[in-house]
């Protein structure tokens, strides 16, 4: 594990990697969308686990996004996402549409090295007819007449989040938010931005240990308080609804968008 | 009697189609729905039964999961889950649902959030309440622009879950999967037949003269007004806050 700044890690994005970012309330590190949208990677294709919302928008309002494979995306109570929406009218994105649990699965396969997991239901969806990546099998196991939809393991080259705490030997604490390791395991590179970084190792105490995800998955750390905002960070902060509702009404347009991303910063901590 | 809210009579229509579940799963931002699951707590607690588990996403005092965003559809497949809630931007005749859009998929001229776990949850989940207050011609339609989720499934797809009732605005209907198709079952006060045929995009049957949505009695509306409003607040504040400024100008 390297301890890092968000500018530095940004650089491991390289054009057209495969990126997986969690949902708006598992831990979303909105410290790293500036300096990804700075270091200007584009071509990428995300990976939400299992929705997506505003680092998805501005992501894909600053043009660096190919594909969004996503159950969701919306920035919840303000909405939906603005400059998402403006892409799938245009076609400028290209859309892997999803269900959470498959995106769950496709996680868990990689996280086994299965080349693929399987899963009830979307028999019959318009979900499975245009994904020409997952297949129906009849159950081998079964005596026959079982379809059952086979969702191929999803690695991405990229996952980045933000938690509240890593030791200084790379461990990071993730709680029970525990979609956030399955997507450590699946990935080769995962980033990771914490609101401090303790002296004493996380495995030392068992209480804690449980939820760690061990310095063995983590690429690189780095500091940067109040990380998630304007979303919340589970036992820290609240989200800042305001300030949601603030992008969500100025990204309306292209010119709102770029007038939002040139002049909001940080919220003061 | 005291005046009840068209809300309260939608909370007191979801308290009674859950009836008898164990354990039922909420969106987010469902607050109804959310009420309608307290209320039925309530309602057996005081009674001195056990009330539903109640599960609500997003929700940090209602998510006893540990296991990340996974659990909810683990613990459905494991048949753990016994009544969640679906909306929709469209939903038909046939129980079909439409999460992501209208129009031409994938380039739709609106598109909304997208599918979520319907895809799932909708296969797996015995009773499945389709829930959309609005209830207009441009909601219900003959036919979803696209099947995030399909209402019945052919013979021999594994389907242990599926819609049992649509709960709108102006009325309840009942779900036949045999048809498949709805069933007016009771229209909601101030509204009636003409009017609900004239917002339905889609054929459905109905008696001649549908019977009235069943208004709660005395003793539910003050578990709602009382306690259920104050669990709701701790999650909902803003709905909880503004039913409570509706009640001040209707119950004196």
């Amino acid at each position: 594990m390297v301890l890092s700044e968000p500018r530095a890690m940004a650089k491991h994005i390289e054009p057209g990697m495969r990126v997986a970012l969690p949902v708006d309330y598992a831990g979303v590190s909105m410290a790293m969308t500036r300096p990804i949208i700075e270091h200007g990677a584009g071509d990428l294709d995300l990976v939400c686990v299992p929705t997506g919302g505003l680092q998805v928008d501005q992501l894909v309002g600053a043009g660096l996004v190919r594909t969004v494979e996503t159950s969701a995306v919306s920035l919840g109570e303000a909405g939906g996402a603005p400059r998402f929406n403006a892409a799938v009218k245009d076609g400028a994105v290209r859309l892997k549409d999803a269900t959470c649990p498959a995106i769950h699965a496709g996680l868990m396969a990689a996280q086994k090295g299965s080349p693929f997991m399987p899963l009830r239901g979307l028999i019959g969806t318009d979900l499975l007819r245009h994904r020409d990546d997952w297949r129906v099998i009849d159950n081998p196991l079964a005596d026959g007449g079982d379809p059952i939809v086979l969702i191929p393991a999803i690695k991405p080259d990229v996952t980045i989040f933000h938690v509240p705490i890593a030791d200084r030997f790379g461990n990071v604490w993730i709680g029970r938010r525990r979609e956030l390791a399955a997507m450590a395991y699946a990935s080769r590179t995962v980033l990771v931005t914490v609101e401090r970084i303790v002296e004493e190792s996380l495995l030392a105490d068992e209480m804690s240990a449980a939820g760690v995800l061990p310095a063995l998955y983590v690429t690189a750390v780095a500091r940067a308080p109040k990380g998630a905002w304007p979303y919340g960070l589970w036992g820290e902060y609240p989200a800042d609804s305001a300030e949601i509702a603030r992008y969500a009404k100025a990204a309306r347009t292209t010119d709102g968008f770029s007038a939002y991303m040139a002049q909001a910063q940080m919220e003061p901590a | 009697m005291a005046e009840v809210l068209p809300r309260e009579v939608l909370i007191c229509t979801i308290a009674r189609l859950l009836d008898g579940v164990r354990h039922v799963a909420v969106g987010a931002s469902s607050p109804i729905p959310a009420a309608g699951a307290m209320l039925l707590r309530a309602m057996k607690e005081a009674g001195g039964a056990v009330g539903p588990r109640i599960s609500i996403l997003g929700s940090v005092e209602h998510n006893f999961f540990t296991n990340g965003s996974a659990e909810l559809f683990d613990c459905a497949g494991q048949g753990r889950i016994d009544a969640f809630f679906l909306g929709g931007g469209q939903i038909d005749g046939f129980g079909n649902v439409n999460l992501v859009g209208a129009g031409d998929y994938p380039r739709s001229s609106v598109r909304w959030p997208g599918s979520f776990g319907s895809a799932y949850l909708y296969f797996v989940v015995p009773r499945v309440i389709l829930f959309r207050e609005e209830h207009t011609p441009r909601v219900f339609v003959e036919k979803v622009d696209f099947i995030s989720a399909p209402g019945v499934s052919p013979e021999g797809v594994f389907r242990s879950g599926g819609p049992v009732a649509l709960l709108t605005g102006k009325g309840l209907f009942r779900f036949d999967k045999t048809r498949p198709g709805f069933e007016l079952e009771s229209v909601h006060p101030g509204h009636d037949l003409a009017e609900i045929k004239q917002a339905t995009g889609f054929r459905f049957e109905h008696d001649a003269a549908p019977q009235q949505t069943a208004l709660p009695d005395r003793a539910t509306l003050d578990l709602l007004r009382g306690r259920v409003f104050d669990e709701l607040a701790e999650t909902y504040p803003e709905f909880a806050a503004q039913m409570r400024r509706d009640l001040g100008t209707v119950d004196a």
